[in-house]
């Protein structure tokens, strides 16, 4: 029983917030690294452009509840997330023509266009305060929980709470459903070919016909799309504040970083081994040894870093793996 | 000899109305800075005490009472000082309603009050640090100190049979003071307190705080915290995740919003906020209304409080130096006497110039413990039918 216990409390408290956490930093990072593999630079608006999508999507969320349109169970920011990304990706097309297009032109250097991106970031950030405000927005309003803890402890007895959040369950579907699109997309359609053959080889690719500034348009509106769906989940699954996006720009950098920047297999996966090493490493331990070690009980919280340093861990494993395997996991690219 | 009386008598009365003087007192609150918005309400309560002293012509031989108001920001110690400064040596004032914040009020006790032998009474400065801190005697305050708060919120706990808590608090002087305060008085009480860890505010996720605050479990989870800010991020998260299901709140937590928020989910849990009732606050308020300000407004009444018992002071001592009327002020508070509220302050002046001693109640129930602070009243409240019910006060 005990054992059955430990495991419900690792499932409550690590696996299932660390999925969810997870599938929100693989987003994120498989946009930053398309915009890395496609168009050469680490675009640091990454984190705003999520949070002016989200914004967005509140907006027309909003619109939505005062007509009366619902998606029953589902949360109507759903139903608002395609016009999001439609408004989204229009921002970035129309950024990447009044900014990044005359530094691509000009051919500057990568460190250059993340300055740029720096720049742009800053005006997304007003953008989206200025759109939405700096409040704290809950805009999540489905059925909350798939299993609640009373509904748990009635069903099985155990002492120990499990809840499974309807919004959790939803990140983790809507990631995997975009993340299988994507590789289908860019393994089997011809668009997605000419992208990856542009990312290996740009004036290769040019010889052969590849209509650059048609990959970047789809680029853009890829990326569009992923900032906005992972910024939606996000904020519903937590709760939106304007700022937050830019503090999970960090971890969203490891996550591609880890796994490779440049290679989308890599930034899902380590998004995975960002998020688990953050909720695993800051959690305090004690409540499973307990049940795991009968007849001891620990003095302290066997919490190997206080949830403080929650970023340090992802800083932590940025360093570590620019130190010893620049390449990360799958083997990216680094310009 | 009747009429060597009589003419003694006379003579006092020619000489005491010619020698009626213009007292100036200090109004030192945070007009500018972070708590800006409560200043004003402040200002006019202490304002308001000093008017209703002066027009009743009561005070020592007719005195007038003639406000000053000066600036301690809230943050900025070394304005706070300067404004302290101008009001003692240029203004001359003869005591000091202030200063706001417990850092400025700290900096202005030792570098102008303490030096220059002036009474000090803050309405709103709440740090625990303030009860130990060297005055001479000439420190007070009309708001409770934190640590009052951290006991009561620990006798609550324990009248409720909650044997064990876990704490969390925001990152900054109040959680910390806070936490604190209750761990201390807590566990002398013999309850225990399973972890007392940080948050910051201003995040979006929560989920490993609430994660450890689980691991070390506990019969309730107090969040000493902000509603709008990390306290709701970690009291949505401890629900959701069905770690705890009572929660304490103290005083940064109780609001409409958590009541709007929260309402059904939270129904059992508890907490307590500095707040008074009664007969005082019911005057003032309608003063207050009267006057055209908001009587409610965080400490307003307390500033009255402070303002007039200062004056009472100097009537109980006969003289408005600082030095002589500071040995009054726990006596009027404290009692034994006939009741003061808010609009009898002339009443209270006539009763101690016929020697007699009076109990000053005034808006917030004055009752000075210690080195002279505000025991406090707070308004125990707990959450029944989703909606926030006033239990008692204690």
């Amino acid at each position: 029983m005990d054992v059955i216990n430990a495991l419900v409390a690792i499932t409550n408290y690590v696996i299932i917030p660390a999925t969810a956490y997870g599938a929100q930093l693989a987003l994120g990072a498989l946009g930053v690294t398309l915009v890395y593999s496609i168009l050469r630079f680490s675009n640091f608006a990454q984190g705003d452009t999520m949070a002016f999508g989200t914004g967005v999507v509140i907006l027309i969320t909003w619109g939505f509840q005062a007509m009366g349109i619902s998606f029953g169970p589902l949360p109507t920011a759903l139903l608002a997330l395609p016009f999001g990304i439609v408004i989204t990706a229009a921002l970035l097309l129309g950024t990447d023509r009044v900014v990044y297009r005359y530094y691509r032109v000009t051919r500057a250097s990568p460190v250059v266009m993340v300055m740029v991106s720096v720049g742009v970031m800053f005006v997304m950030n007003a953008l989206t305060r200025f759109l939405i405000g700096v409040d704290q927005i809950n805009f999540d309003d489905g059925a909350r929980f798939v299993i609640n803890a009373r509904q748990w402890r009635e069903m099985t007895g155990l002492s120990e709470p499990l809840t499974l959040r309807s919004t959790q369950l939803i990140t983790v579907i809507t990631a995997l459903i975009v993340m299988v699109a994507l590789f289908w997309f860019l393994n089997r359609t011809r668009t997605g070919k000419s992208m990856r053959a542009f990312s290996d080889n740009e004036d290769l690719a040019l010889l052969s016909g590849i209509d650059p500034q048609r990959v970047v348009t789809v680029t853009w509106i890829i990326t569009g799309a992923l900032a906005t769906i992972a910024g939606t989940l996000y904020g519903l699954d937590k709760s939106f504040k304007a700022f937050t996006y830019f503090q999970i720009l960090l971890p969203i950098f490891a996550s591609a970083v880890v796994g490779g920047i440049g290679s989308p297999v890599g930034a899902v996966v380590g998004g995975f081994i960002i998020s688990f090493s953050e909720v695993g490493l800051t959690y305090a331990w004690k409540k499973v040894a307990t049940y795991l070690i009968p007849g001891w009980e620990p003095e302290g919280l066997v919490q190997l870093l206080s949830t403080d340093y929650k970023y340090a861990v992802s800083f932590t494993i940025l360093i570590l793996v620019l130190i010893f395997r620049p390449t990360g996991l799958f083997r990216g690219k680094v310009v | 000899m009747k009429k060597l009386l009589l003419a003694t008598a006379a003579m006092a009365l020619c000489a005491s109305a010619a020698s009626a003087e213009d007292v100036k007192m200090g109004v030192l609150l945070g007009f500018t800075g972070p708590l800006e918005s409560l200043a004003p309400a402040m200002a006019a309560g202490a304002e308001m005490a000093m008017k209703e002293v002066s027009d009743s012509g009561k005070l020592l031989d007719g005195d007038t009472v003639t406000p000053v108001r000066g600036d301690s920001t809230c943050v900025d110690a070394a304005a706070a000082t300067a404004a302290g400064e101008t009001l003692v040596t240029s203004d001359g004032v003869k005591g000091i309603l202030g200063a706001m914040c417990s850092g400025a009020t700290t900096a202005v006790l030792q570098n102008v009050a303490l030096p220059n032998g002036m009474v000090m009474i803050s309405p709103s400065a709440t740090s625990p640090a303030l009860s130990t801190v060297e005055d001479n005697g000439l420190f007070f305050r009309t708001a409770p100190s934190d640590a009052r708060q951290g006991e009561v919120m620990a006798d609550e706990i324990l009248e409720k049979g909650l044997k064990s808590v876990a704490v969390t608090y925001t990152n900054n002087d109040y959680g910390k003071g806070l936490a604190d305060s209750f761990q201390k008085a807590y566990e002398a009480k013999g309850g225990k307190v399973t972890i007392s860890a940080a948050h910051e505010d201003g995040k979006g996720d929560y989920s490993a705080e609430v994660g450890a605050l689980a691991s070390a479990g506990g019969d309730a989870l107090v969040i000493a915290g902000y509603i709008d800010q990390g306290g709701s991020g970690i009291l949505r998260g401890a629900l959701d995740t069905g770690a705890f299901d009572t929660f304490v709140f103290p005083d940064g937590m109780v609001s409409q919003t958590l009541q709007d928020n929260f309402g059904s989910e939270i129904n059992g849990s508890f907490g307590q906020l500095p707040d008074s009732e009664g007969q005082g606050m019911d005057t003032y308020l309608t003063m207050a209304k009267d006057a055209g300000f908001d009587g409610t407004s965080a400490y307003s009444g307390a500033s009255y409080d402070g303002a007039a018992l200062m004056l009472l002071a100097m009537q109980a001592a006969g003289s408005t130096d600082p030095n002589v009327y500071k040995d009054k002020i726990m006596e009027i508070a404290n009692g034994p006497g006939e009741k003061i509220y808010p609009g009898d302050l002339a009443k209270g002046l006539e009763l101690l110039k016929e020697g007699k001693p009076i109990d000053y109640e005034g808006a917030t129930a004055v009752n000075l413990v210690g080195s002279g602070e505000a025991a406090g009243t707070f308004r125990e409240i707990e959450i029944k039918d989703d909606k926030i019910e006033t239990v008692k006060y204690r």
